[in-house]
């Protein structure tokens, strides 16, 4: 009787993003209120938007909370070194071109320890599509500044406020060469997987930032409310301007956050330069890419 | 398996070590190296990159030695053979991702160009000062295999030893070269790809229900799959169980470092490559490794030209250290003497084998050349009475 009732309110059986997920490592380590998850879900809905083969389909991560992503989707994922998922996924797209890369992670991963490989691979134009979870701050180890930190924000490390100036990241993606450029936040969830969809079409470096909240270290200690009242700043004070100049795009503490596309551009991926170099150089001497293909294998 | 004849340069080449490297990684079936500049190994990729592209592979310059370390590793999760070349500054840095290789068990090589240290040091010049570093140098406890030439054709020879090492044990391999023996230009005879053994990768044939990514089936190493295979593998650099997910108890890291560590050691005995002279009727033993080797050879012929009892022991693997090989001389001879281009480094392991059995003399070096072979005879003499 009732209980039958109760296993029915708990049924996750209808859930259409579960099939992405591996349930097995369910609950995940995320705080309530964290937005990670709602970018989780945006993805696993592009996916069955695009319609992209899962078999072909591999995510790469980083370290802190966004890096936990890749172990909880069901795709072929790596969860790599600090800084280091761009490097990792450049050698596997090159390795096997058949492969769509995604790369999935934080702001502090991506663009301060691994700000080196962010820059180097979209000016080489790797085929990678990156989700960077922006929430401003260094979540995973307690509430450090980050280099996304906003003006004067309070840190664990900037107990006083944070003075060093923040990147804006769509600039630094623009100017280094990618491709497809996109911000949005996550309470724009249907443009956000739209976003995702998208950049699957491009062929190229594509990045899209997604401000997320932190209510345990960023919006708490900055006294900006929880997570419900942080949906609410985003409803209120994000604007959508398509095709804004990424250098009038900054963030600040508590102002306006433009989102929206801002870059989408054609220009060739380094896998089609490299080969078109080789057979202009080489001639009939050139053999196509088999690096992916060549090892023969054996089981023991 | 023999080797892809398309990657094969047979025939006699006068050649140096760093290029009869490349051409033993091309042998191998290694078919992606992804690289930094530094000297003096940056021909082994540059030789790389103009053959590459004919033979069907990728070479790409990354940004530096972090990035280089671990897009060769995605190379290796895409189904390539892949490798990554540098000297000590760059090895320095790529200790992050030896840690990544040891704890993934991903199979892959790491060519070090030895050179003078610490820090910028000698750019151009010989040392054999890393050996430490490749045993011990990125955090936790975990095993490798490093591999130490003499000759530009043993950098062909033992960098295939290494590539198969790598696959059959899914570890990074260090290859140890130095600016000596990568400079060091000699007769290389590359045979048919026919005569050239090479191992497959340790790929799983399991259906994809069935498939433990990091299960054992008593060897203690796991079998492969690639991203792509419709497997959806994780892959992670925290402490994991057999189906690869983080798992943070002791328990599992007990099980797991010990398997890590264990997997080499229980092993060492077939890894292990000596080369051996006159050891029966030994009093005292000499250890050396590399271009050290070499000159060691010199004062090891005029010590028995003199009528000394003196034996050869070549350390072509490093590690394992053949501990049980030290050991039991130990137990016949009076001393080891371990010449070496740093101040007594491989000379701590032997001394620490012989267990104070016999005595271990080290010859130090601090780099920047090699011994005069007069300075390792002086204390051959010394260690003989």
């Amino acid at each position: 009787m009732s209980t039958d009732v109760d296993i029915d309110l708990i049924s996750p059986v209808g859930n259409p993003v579960e099939p992405f997920l591996r349930t097995d490592r369910m609950p995940h380590i995320w705080c309530p209120g964290c937005g990670i998850g709602t970018t989780v879900n945006c993805f696993a809905r592009a996916l069955i938007e695009s319609k992209i083969d899962l078999n072909s389909l591999a995510l790469v991560s980083g370290i802190g909370c966004t890096g936990r992503v890749a172990g909880y989707v069901q795709l072929d994922s790596f969860h790599t070194t600090h800084g280091r998922a761009i490097p990792f996924a450049t050698g596997l797209k090159l390795a096997n071109p058949r492969l769509n890369v995604v790369v999935y992670s934080g702001d502090g991963d991506l663009s301060a320890i691994g700000g080196n490989h962010l820059i180097h691979a979209a000016r080489r134009n790797i085929d990678l599509k990156v989700i960077c979870v922006n929430n401003l701050i260094y979540a995973m180890t307690g509430g450090q500044t980050a280099p996304t930190t906003p003006d004067h924000a309070t840190t664990s490390t900037n107990p006083y406020g944070t003075f060093e100036p923040s990147f804006n990241l769509p600039h630094l993606l623009e100017a280094a060469g990618a491709v497809y450029v996109a911000r949005w936040t996550t309470f724009h969830v249907r443009q956000l997987a739209r976003s995702i969809g998208e950049a699957f079409q491009k062929k190229g470096f594509s990045f899209i930032e997604v401000i997320s909240p932190c209510p345990t270290l960023y919006q708490r200690r900055n006294k900006l409310g929880d997570s419900l009242d942080t949906m609410k700043y985003y409803k209120a004070m994000s604007k959508v301007r398509h095709g804004a100049p990424t250098s009038e795009v900054g963030l600040s503490i508590n102002g306006e956050i433009v989102v929206g596309k801002f870059v989408d551009r054609d220009r060739p991926d380094y896998s089609t330069l490299m080969r078109a170099q080789y057979v202009e150089s080489l001639g009939d001497r050139f053999v196509e890419n088999r690096s992916g293909q060549e090892v023969e294998t054996v089981c023991s | 398996m023999k080797a892809d004849p398309r990657g094969v340069l047979t025939g006699e080449h006068f050649i140096d070590g760093d290029h009869a490297c490349c051409e033993g990684a091309l042998a191998a079936g290694a078919r992606f190296a992804a690289g930094y500049p530094i000297t003096p190994s940056t021909e082994v990729v540059e030789r790389f990159a103009a053959r590459v592209p004919t033979v069907g592979g990728t070479f790409i310059q990354m940004e530096d030695e972090l990035a280089a370390s671990i897009t060769l590793q995605g190379a290796v999760w895409g189904g390539a053979k892949a490798f990554t070349v540098t000297s000590g500054p760059g090895f320095s840095l790529m200790m992050e991702h030896i840690g990544y290789a040891a704890m993934t068990e991903t199979p892959c090589v790491f060519v070090d160009v030895q050179r003078g240290g610490p820090s910028t040091g000698l750019p151009t010049l010989p040392a054999q000062a890393d050996m430490m570093q490749a045993r011990w140098g990125s955090h936790g406890d975990y095993s490798i295999i490093a591999l130490c030439p003499n000759s530009p054709q043993e950098c062909f020879d033992l960098t295939i030893k290494a590539f198969n090492l790598s696959e059959e044990f899914r570890v990074p391999v260090m290859f140890m070269m130095d600016e000596v023996v990568g400079h060091m230009t000699e007769k290389v005879v590359i045979p048919p790809a026919g005569q050239i053994d090479v191992a497959p990768r340790k790929h799983t044939k399991k259906s994809i229900e069935d498939y433990l990514p990091y299960g054992t089936n008593g060897d203690m190493v796991p079998e492969m799959a690639h991203a792509g295979e419709g497997y959806k593998f994780h892959v992670t650099g925290l402490t994991h169980d057999e189906r690869g997910y983080p798992n943070m108890t002791p328990q599992t890291q007990g099980k797991l470092v010990r398997r890590l560590r264990d997997k080499i050691r229980s092993a060492a005995d077939r890894i292990c490559m000596l080369e051996e002279e006159n050891l029966g009727d030994a009093d005292v033993v000499v250890v050396s490794y590399g271009i050290t080797s070499r000159v060691a050879q010199r004062a090891i012929d005029s010590a028995r030209t003199r009528g000394l009892r003196v034996g050869k022991l070549r350390l072509i693997t490093a590690w394992p250290f053949p501990e049980e090989k030290i050991c039991g001389l130990a137990q016949k001879v009076k001393a080891f003497v371990v010449p070496e281009l740093n101040l007594g480094q491989m000379a701590l392991e032997v001394e620490r084998a012989a267990g104070g059995k016999a005595r271990t003399f080290c010859v130090p070096h601090a780099g920047g050349g090699v011994h005069q072979p007069e300075e390792i005879l002086n204390v051959i003499v010394e260690a003989s009475r």
